[in-house]
């Protein structure tokens, strides 16, 4: 579990956030029911919780969302924001798992992210969030429970399929790849 | 991209103040209004966020669009609460007194209405006081002020470094999305949920992953230039507090105190005129 | 002999990176003195960084890895200091300004290593005003990264670690990512720093021309990560080391060889101003009369037209204004001029990522601007500079395959075509391979490979040739000359290399405020002092040869000797 947080993490966490508000615009629409869109950002914050560990995945979760709110949307709804936080330190918590970085990133690896991920997601969207909702705003349970319920459908599909694909990529960047050789 | 918000330099009572004086407003009076469900406070919020908006001359260009923005989501939100709870305001006052007749589940009552205004203004005391922070604070200086109020360095720098490469990594962006459109990635609406996902992944990989080389060389950047050598370090930007940021910070906190004990005196968040 | 201890020592040392088998640096012996100014010069993978970062720290403390032997710093053990201490000695300016640009404004940036340091408020504001004004970006302070040119940046990067007073200053690359004549500028500069303060300098550079615009007191180059020479420039630049090791001269001596003569250090060549010809007049004029000037046919059908075209952000500042140009079909031709000067914009308009304000484009003599990114895309395929920004596959086959696929074309076909292509571009061997395992010259191969596979009638390729070494930028041209005459594909490069321009393209479009200043052979171009400095250009050093040598047609001259040099090139290859 990596909780240190020296240079590289601070760099990861502000290019992180960078990323992740940058991303704010970049929606994949749904299309079947209006207003509502895939968050690739979800699956970027996936990535780097599962890469730098739970400190840089909460940060990144924290800030970025609170940033981007701040920046596009002109307010910054917590209630969303501290999901978002808590899912980057539950995928966070078992980086070394994955182990990503040194390419060992295989089934078995890829199994226990997405697991990780529905349940963080579970955790954060369909628990935090909506009871935020209805602790600060006073807004209809069965509103904010649905709500919630989307959220996190759009996000463990988009980081089944971006988060693993993220992670398998990154992951072959740092195989070593001495077992290839030149084909006629 | 034009929507962002983003600080211009002016020089106004508000533009002086310390970021550390800007932030804690900002929380605090987010704080209130999250907090309180109090008509009589919000309204006096509303009206106060306004004149400090107005004081802090912004023009409409620099939040126009986003603006709109949020209406559009607020009437949706608004709408939403309707469509899934129409009684939601006649459990909490307690009473329903239909406007137009009893209509079945979505008759409108005048409870329903006096809570989705309720929201409403709750949503709208805030916005004036996020655009006041972000087009009045300097970045430079709201990363010191972090350090200033007990966070870490280190918190404070990933923002800082976050503020600076927002720009470059949208440029970045735009230039890898162009450079894919040519080579036939479509990211219009016309195409299957699948192949968008397809189609974004093609421009966030690349993007993701220089990304990733760029946290190498900036991090070996800071190390040579000794950043992490001591516990603590100064601030080029920071700004001391000046009499008026204590000023700000008195009124704010008391007056704070007064909205939430004003809110819950009678033991509700609600102001209940039925 | 020399009274002072060396500042720099190296003895017996070798590096090897933990990830690695082989070792990067093999006995390194190397003294510098202080008060010295050092250029170091090697290709790609000579080991000339690693040297670098042994005297910046980042070897051992970043990257990891086992030494032996012995090396000192100002008479202590580097290993000792650790990289905090080394940073109150060593300044290094990095390559990638954008990288080395961490704070939000200027100020801020030049302040960071007093920040760190806990120096107090007023006495970092004085500090940093003093340094920005010796470094000329005081006007700049309040400004925002993105507000500033590559050089501006640069000063303020170099600002910022002389800010410390540091001994030595090491500069990685300083020259990669300018326009020629910033990159002078710079060297100028470097030069006026250390006669005012006694700093030790160490530029690491491969492009050994520009970087010799300043006197230099030694070369050191390197090569498969040993030390093959050591010598003052005059000594080093008669020999044939460089060609050895496959490091760029001059173009001025290459031209002297290619006339017979025989460099002598007596003779100065360190400078082409200065250099004594008197030697080789005759032999480079006997040389001029024995040659003779081949045309290259163009075709008289155009493959692209731009008609009157303007564009601007803000109305009333435009970025681009009147341009107006063909390019005819299998022509190779550059897009030149300093920095926002308006030439990705340009490239932006004819690949459909922004429309113009007013006029047209004709592509083989059909109105293209009611045609989409994606339709224009089949016709004009865009190579990015930087291949890391295209690549989204991890494979190599699906990388290239990914415009056909997108495109409905069929599995077999696909199969087909990315063959094809992946053998003409080389890369047949390594079909099977992850993009990971390829080198950035390769890699960028693949992105040009995906854009062929479409049968484009123009290639756009921004910077096809920054960052690489003397072999790599020849792997790199050769093989778009190749393209360009076995295919006819007409190719449009935006450029800052002089080199690429005057060697390869047939014509150079000459862009400066938004304005077409020259659309001229490059020879001309070169040779002519306005537009050179109008545009942010450097004057080829063959003009200065040519004129101290008495020849009066000096374009001919340019032009004569590139001819044969890439003829010769060719037989070598």
């Amino acid at each position: 579990m990596n909780k240190k947080f020296g240079i590289k993490e601070v760099v990861a966490t502000g290019i992180g956030t960078a990323l992740f508000v940058a991303l704010t615009e970049v929606q994949i629409p749904l299309g079947f029911i209006p207003n509502t869109a895939l968050q690739p950002r979800a699956a970027l914050l996936a990535f780097l919780a599962a890469i730098f560990g739970p400190v840089v995945g909460g940060l990144v979760g924290l800030l970025g969302h609170a940033l981007g709110d701040a920046l596009f949307y002109g307010s910054v709804w917590w209630s969303w924001v501290f999901p978002d936080a808590v899912f980057g330190i539950l995928v966070g918590l078992f980086a070394a798992k994955y182990a990503i970085k040194d390419g060992g990133f295989d089934k078995k690896a890829i199994l226990l992210f997405n697991a990780v991920q529905v349940i963080g997601n579970a955790i954060a969207w369909i628990v935090v969030a909506p009871v935020l909702d209805i602790i600060i705003y006073a807004e209809p349970a069965n509103k904010v429970f649905a709500q919630g319920f989307w959220a996190f459908l759009g996000n463990i599909i988009i980081i089944a399929i971006l988060g693993t694909l993220l992670g398998a990529g990154y992951s072959k960047i740092g195989a070593k790849s001495s077992s290839l050789s030149k084909e006629d | 991209m034009s929507r962002v918000l983003s600080y211009e330099e002016k020089d106004t009572w508000i533009h002086r103040l310390s970021g550390v004086t800007k932030l804690v407003f900002f929380l605090l009076w987010s704080i209130t209004s999250m907090l309180s469900y109090d008509t009589r406070v919000l309204v006096v919020m509303l009206i106060c966020s306004l004149l400090i908006f107005r004081m802090s001359r912004t023009e409409w260009r620099q939040v126009g669009t986003v603006f709109k923005f949020i209406m559009l989501f607020l009437v949706i939100n608004l709408l939403a609460i309707y469509v899934f709870s129409p009684d939601q305001g006649a459990k909490i006052y307690g009473s329903s007194t239909p406007l137009f007749g009893d209509t079945g589940r979505y008759a409108l009552t005048k409870e329903q209405l006096f809570y989705e205004c309720n929201v409403m203004i709750k949503y709208l005391t805030v916005i004036p006081a996020v655009f006041m922070f972000i087009v009045t604070t300097n970045p430079s200086e709201f990363a010191a002020s972090l350090n200033k109020v007990g966070i870490h360095y280190n918190i404070g720098y990933s923002l800082a470094i976050a503020l600076r490469y927002i720009p470059d990594v949208q440029d970045e962006y735009k230039k890898i999305k162009h450079a894919q459109e040519a080579r036939g990635i479509e990211m219009s609406s016309k195409a299957s949920l699948k192949d968008r996902i397809k189609s974004t992944s093609a421009i966030l990989f690349p993007l993701i992953f220089s990304s990733m080389d760029r946290i190498d060389i900036i991090s070996n950047a800071m190390e040579l230039r000794g950043y992490g050598k001591h516990k603590e370090r100064t601030w080029y930007s920071e700004r001391a507090l000046q009499r008026n940021d204590y000023i700000v910070l008195i009124v704010t906190i008391l007056f704070s105190v007064v909205a939430l004990v004003i809110t819950f005196h009678d033991g509700s968040r609600f102001y209940n005129p039925f | 002999m020399r009274q002072v201890e060396p500042i720099i020592t190296f003895k017996d040392f070798t590096f090897k990176y933990r990830a690695q088998v082989e070792p990067t640096l093999y006995d390194i012996n190397l003294s510098i003195y202080p008060g010295e100014k050092i250029l170091i010069v090697g290709p790609s993978g000579s080991g000339k960084s690693t040297l670098a970062h042994c005297i910046n720290g980042l070897v051992p403390f970043s990257y990891k890895g086992d030494i032996s032997g012995s090396y000192e710093i100002k008479g202590q053990n580097p290993q000792k200091l650790g990289i905090f201490g080394l940073s109150k000695i060593v300044g290094t300016v990095l390559q990638d300004t954008d990288g080395q640009f961490i704070g939000l404004t200027v100020a801020e940036d030049i302040a960071f290593v007093l920040e760190n340091d806990k120096v107090p408020q007023p006495e970092m504001k004085q500090r940093v005003q003093d340094v920005a004004e010796l470094m000329d970006v005081d006007t700049l302070l309040k400004c925002a990264p993105r507000e500033l040119s590559g050089g501006q940046k640069q000063r303020v990067s170099m600002a910022g670690v002389m800010i410390d007073d540091v001994d030595i200053l090491l500069f990685d690359e300083p020259l990669a990512n300018l326009d020629p004549a910033t990159g002078k500028k710079t060297i100028a500069l470097i030069d006026k720093i250390q006669k005012e303060r006694p700093v030790t300098i160490l530029i690491i550079e491969h492009r050994l021309e520009d970087a010799l615009y300043k006197d230099v007191d030694r070369i050191i180059v390197m090569s498969e990560g040993r030390i093959v020479a050591d010598t003052t420039p005059d000594e080093l630049l008669s020999g044939n080391v460089l060609e050895e090791h496959g490091i760029r001269e001059p173009l001025y001596l290459s031209a002297l060889k290619q006339a017979g003569c025989h460099i002598l250090p007596e003779t100065k060549p360190q400078h082409i101003e200065s250099m004594d010809l008197s030697p080789y007049k005759d032999k480079v004029f006997d040389w001029f009369r024995s040659v003779s000037l081949k045309k290259k046919e163009i075709s008289e059908e155009s493959a692209l037209e731009i008609k009157d075209l303007d564009f601007s952000y803000v109305s009333g500042k435009p970025i681009l204004q009147d341009i107006h140009f063909t390019i005819k079909k299998g022509e190779m031709v550059s897009i030149v001029g300093k920095n926002g000067a308006g030439k990705s914009t340009l490239s932006n308009l004819i690949c459909g990522f922004m429309q113009p304000d007013r006029g047209s484009m004709l592509l083989q003599g059909q109105d293209i601007s009611t045609l989409s990114i994606k339709e224009r895309g089949e016709k004009i395929g865009f190579v990015m500079q930087n291949p890391n920004q295209m690549i989204s596959k991890p494979m190599i086959f699906d990388e290239v395959a990914l415009g056909l696929r997108v495109r409905g074309v069929s599995e077999d076909e696909v199969k087909e075509r990315v063959y094809e292509t992946l053998k003409i571009c080389g890369l047949y061997p390594f079909r099977n391979w992850p993009v990971s395992a390829l080198s950035f010259g390769q890699k960028k191969r693949v992105t040009i490979a995906s854009i062929l596979v479409m049968n484009p009638d123009i290639l756009i390729l921004d910077e096809p040739t920054a960052g690489q070494d003397y072999k790599h930028y020849t792997e790199i041209v050769e093989f778009l000359k190749q393209i360009n005459g076995q295919f006819g594909i007409t190719i449009l490069m935006i450029t800052h290399d002089m080199h690429l321009m005057l060697e390869y393209t047939d014509r150079a479009i000459v862009l400066a405020d938004g304005k077409i200043i020259a659309d001229d052979i490059p020879a001309k171009v070169l040779t002519n002092e306005e537009i050179a400095q109008k545009a942010y250009l450097k004057k080829t050093s063959l003009y200065d040869l040519a004129v101290n040598c008495g020849i009066e047609a000096v374009s001919d001259f340019v032009e004569c000797f590139i001819q044969y040099d890439r003829e010769k090139r060719k037989e070598r290859n």
